[in-house]
C-alpha cells in the first residue's frame, strides 16, 4: 500500500485511522493528492469518501496517522491557526449550504466582508467577477430558493472559490444534476483548477464523469485505499472491485443486498415483520 | 460512589443537560466580538423577534388586561374597593404577569422560530459552511440571536404592560365608568417605580436572557432531522416555561 512522504504533494493522509461512534471508518489508509491536478477520490457509498474530505479540512481528525496539506499538519490545528488555514481551502458541500436568508450576492461576499478589509466597492467587483465565471452574475438579487438545485451549487462554487483559495474540495458535486448541469459543472472545476493553479479534490462516486474530469483518481473500498491512477489505467485494472465499481455491476465484492438471515427462512418465520 | 440507577438515570441526564447548556453560554460569551457586521445582525434579529412577535404580545397584552379587569372589579366591588381595580392590576402587572408571560409568548412566537431556524441551518449544512469559510457559527449565528433576545424581551414587557393597561382601561372606565382619573390616581400613588415596576423590569432582563439561551441551545444541538428539529422546538418552549416559572419564584422571593 501506498506510503508516501512525497512533498510535492498538496495532501498526505499518511497511515490514518479513524473510528466515528465506535465504527471504524478508514483503517490505515495513506494517500497523496498531487499539486495543481484534479483528483477523484471514488468508493461505494459509505466507504470513507467524505471522512476523507472532513479529515483533509480538520472537521474530524484521526485516531492515528497524520494529515498534512502542505506543510501543515492538519490535525494539531485549533483555534485562530485552524482559521488561517480554513480560509485557503473552498470546500463545495453536497447540497451547496448556502444561507437561505442571504442574496446570491450576499452569499458570495459573505467570506469577503468577514475576512478582508476592502472596501465596498471592491468587494461587489469581486464577488460580480466571480458570479460571471459561473454563468450567475445575472442571478446576483435572487434568492437561493428561486433558482434551481444546479444553480445553487454553482453560487455555492462562486463562495468557495471568493479568497482565491489554494485548495478546492467538492463533496459530490454532480449527484442529482441534470446533462446540461453536469456537463457545466465539469467545465468550472476544470477552468478553476487550471486558470487559478489550484489543487482540487472531488469526491465522487460518478465513474462516468471522472474520466471526463480527473487527473488522477484514488478509490477507497472496505475503509482502505485499494487502487490509484489515472481513470484509463483504473478502467483496464483486472482487480475484481475496481471492475465492478467501473462497470457499475450489482453484483461482486459489494454485494447488492445488506447482511439479512435466509429470505425464505425470514418468510415462512411467521412473525409480524 | 455507585451507579446510577434507572430511576436517578433522568435526574442525572436533566443535571447533565443543563451542565452543556451553561458550558455552552459560557463558550458564547466568551467568544462575543462587536463589529459592524454584528450590529447589523443583532438589529436584523431584533427585528424578527421583536417586530413580528407584536401582533401577539399586543393582543394577548389587551385581553390579559381586560379578564383581570374584570375579574379583579368583581372581586373588590363586593368589599366596597372597586376603586383598588387599577392598583391591583397595575401591580400584577408590573411585578409577574408582565414578565412571565411575555417571556413565554416570545419562546412560543420568536424561541421556536430561532430554534428551528438553527437547527435547519444545521440540517443543511449551513453551519458546517460558516466553519469551513472559518467563520465561528457562534459569533455570526448565536450571538446576534442571543443579544436580540436579551434586548426583546424587556422591551416586549414593556409593549405587553402597555396594552394590558389598556384593556383595563377599557373595562373599568369605559363599560364600568369608573373615573379614569381615578384609576390613574390610584395606580401613581401605590405603584413604586422601584420596588413594583423596576423589579418587575430587573425579571424581564432575567427572562430574556433564559429565553433567548434556551431557543439558541436547543437549535444549536438539535440533530439534523425533520424530527430532531420538531424536538427541538418543543424543548425550548417547554423548558423555557418551566426555568422562567421557577426563576419567577426564585427572583420574587429575593426581592420582597
Amino acid at each position: 500500500m501506498l506510503e508516501s512522504t512525497d512533498r510535492a504533494a498538496a495532501i498526505t493522509l499518511n497511515k490514518v485511522t479513524v473510528r466515528l461512534g465506535g465504527r471504524l471508518v478508514l483503517e490505515d489508509l495513506s494517500l497523496d493528492i498531487p499539486r495543481g491536478k484534479v483528483t477523484a477520490v471514488m468508493g461505494p457509498s459509505g466507504a470513507g469518501k467524505t471522512t476523507i474530505l472532513r479529515l483533509i479540512t480538520r472537521q474530524i481528525r484521526p485516531e492515528t496517522g497524520t494529515v498534512r496539506v502542505g506543510e501543515t499538519q492538519v490535525n494539531q490545528l485549533k483555534g485562530r491557526e485552524l482559521g488561517r488555514f480554513r480560509r485557503n481551502l473552498g470546500v463545495l458541500l453536497q447540497n451547496g449550504a448556502l444561507f437561505t436568508d442571504l442574496t446570491c450576492f450576499d452569499n458570495v461576499a459573505l467570506p469577503l466582508r468577514e475576512h478582508t478589509d476592502l472596501p465596498e466597492t471592491l468587494i461587489r467587483r469581486l464577488v460580480l467577477i466571480k458570479l460571471q465565471t459561473v454563468g450567475l452574475r445575472g442571478a446576483a438579487e435572487m434568492y437561493p430558493r428561486e433558482l434551481s438545485g444546479g444553480m445553487n451549487r454553482r453560487i455555492a462554487m462562486a463562495r468557495a472559490m471568493a479568497l482565491d483559495p489554494d485548495i478546492m474540495l467538492y463533496d459530490e458535486p454532480f449527484a442529482g444534476l441534470d446533462p446540461i448541469s453536469l456537463g457545466v459543472s465539469l467545465r468550472l472545476i476544470r477552468e478553476i483548477n487550471d486558470a487559478q493553479d489550484t489543487t482540487s479534490v472531488v469526491i465522487t462516486h460518478d465513474v462516468d464523469e471522472v474520466a471526463r474530469l480527473a487527473d488522477h483518481c484514488h478509490i477507497i473500498a472496505d475503509r482502505q485505499l485499494i487502487a490509484s491512477g489515472s481513470p484509463a489505467e483504473l478502467a483496464e485494472s483486472d482487480h475484481e472491485l475496481i471492475r465492478q465499481f467501473m462497470g457499475g455491476h450489482p453484483d461482486g465484492p459489494v454485494p447488492f443486498h445488506y447482511p439479512a438471515p435466509d429470505l425464505a427462512e425470514q418468510m415462512l418465520a411467521g412473525q409480524a415483520r | 460512589m455507585s451507579a446510577p440507577t434507572p430511576a436517578t438515570q433522568p435526574r442525572m441526564q436533566a443535571v447533565r443537560d443543563f451542565g452543556r447548556a451553561l458550558l455552552f453560554l459560557g463558550k458564547v460569551i466568551s467568544r462575543m466580538r462587536f463589529t459592524r457586521l454584528q450590529v447589523a445582525e443583532t438589529l436584523r434579529q431584533i427585528y424578527f423577534a421583536g417586530v413580528r412577535s407584536l401582533v401577539i404580545i399586543v393582543t394577548c397584552g389587551f385581553f390579559v388586561g381586560l379578564v383581570l379587569t374584570l375579574q379583579s372589579y368583581d372581586a373588590l366591588a363586593r368589599f366596597g374597593a372597586a376603586d383598588a381595580t387599577s392598583t391591583l392590576l397595575a401591580l400584577s402587572l408590573f411585578r409577574e404577569l408582565g414578565p412571565v408571560l411575555t417571556a413565554i409568548l416570545f419562546a412560543g412566537r420568536a424561541g421556536t422560530s430561532i430554534t428551528a431556524e438553527i437547527g435547519l441551518m444545521r440540517a443543511t449544512e449551513q453551519l458546517d459552511a460558516l466553519d469551513l469559510m472559518a467563520i465561528d457559527p457562534l459569533e455570526r449565528i448565536i450571538q446576534p440571536r442571543l443579544i436580540a433576545g436579551m434586548i426583546t424581551v424587556p422591551a416586549l414587557v414593556l409593549i405587553f404592560n402597555a396594552t394590558a393597561l389598556l384593556g383595563g382601561v377599557v373595562y373599568a372606565v369605559f363599560l364600568m365608568g369608573t373615573d379614569s382619573i381615578v384609576f390613574w390616581g390610584n395606580i401613581q400613588n401605590t405603584v413604586e417605580l422601584g420596588r413594583d415596576f423596576g423589579h418587575g423590569m430587573l425579571k424581564a432582563v432575567g427572562f430574556g436572557i433564559v429565553a433567548s439561551w434556551l431557543a439558541v441551545y436547543y437549535g444549536w444541538t438539535a440533530k439534523p432531522t425533520g424530527e430532531g428539529v420538531a424536538l427541538a422546538t418543543t424543548q425550548t418552549v417547554i423548558a423555557t416555561a418551566i426555568v422562567v416559572l421557577f426563576l419567577d419564584f426564585v427572583l420574587s422571593a429575593l426581592m420582597l
